[in-house]
């Protein structure tokens, strides 16, 4: 197995991307639904981490 | 008088029983089984990518410890949530795979990557139950 070594930032989005596309596909009932849900949580995700990241650097000074 | 109710309203158990089986031994398996095979591909390969990803990010697989309550909850959760990855945990431990736990974010997050593969197949596990007793379509 090839070892892997990815930034903070690829593993975090990586980590959104699938868990986005399962919360999408078991939440709702349409496929429509699912996929607008999927993008939703997948840039709730991705604002969150940029977030998070602003207030490090910042706390960090 | 209510739990006779319950009882009578309860789903038979070989109409979800086979779907819960495989959906946690093959990740989305119940909803193939289920002939909802766009939605099980899709949990399959969400599931087996964070799998692998955790693999080749070497995570550490959890050993179940208890002790005080924090090592408790971290531990034997982080089992429990490495088990649900059904077969992919079962082959890889068979297969000898035995990570130490070792500092550096890279390992840090196939170590997660490892335990949220089994959690979403928990998720994907108690969707195709409630397709199964038909809650959902």
């Amino acid at each position: 197995m090839p070892k892997m070594n990815l930034s903070h930032f690829e593993a975090a989005i990586l980590f959104a991307l699938f868990s986005s596309i399962v919360l999408g596909v078991i939440t709702k009932r349409t496929d429509a639904e699912r996929l607008r849900y999927g993008l939703r949580c997948f840039a709730y995700f991705v604002a969150a981490l940029i977030g998070l990241g602003w207030l490090m650097h910042l706390g960090h000074g | 008088m209510a739990t006779d109710q319950n009882k009578a309203s309860a789903p038979p158990v070989r109409s979800w029983a086979p779907v819960i089986g495989l959906s946690w031994l093959i990740p989305g398996g119940g909803h193939f089984l289920l002939k909802r095979t766009g939605r099980g591909t899709l949990v399959l390969v969400s599931v087996l990518s964070m799998f692998l990803l955790g693999l080749m990010m070497r995570g550490a697989m959890f050993q179940p410890q208890t002790g005080d309550i924090l090592t408790t909850i971290i531990y034997v959760g982080g089992f429990l949530g490495d088990l649900a990855s059904g077969l992919l945990y079962l082959l890889t431990t068979w297969l000898g795979y035995s990570q130490p736990d070792m500092a550096g974010h890279v390992h840090d997050y196939g170590t997660k990557f490892l335990v949220a593969a089994g959690l979403l197949n928990i998720l994907a596990m108690e969707d195709a139950y409630e397709i199964a007793i038909g809650k959902k379509d």
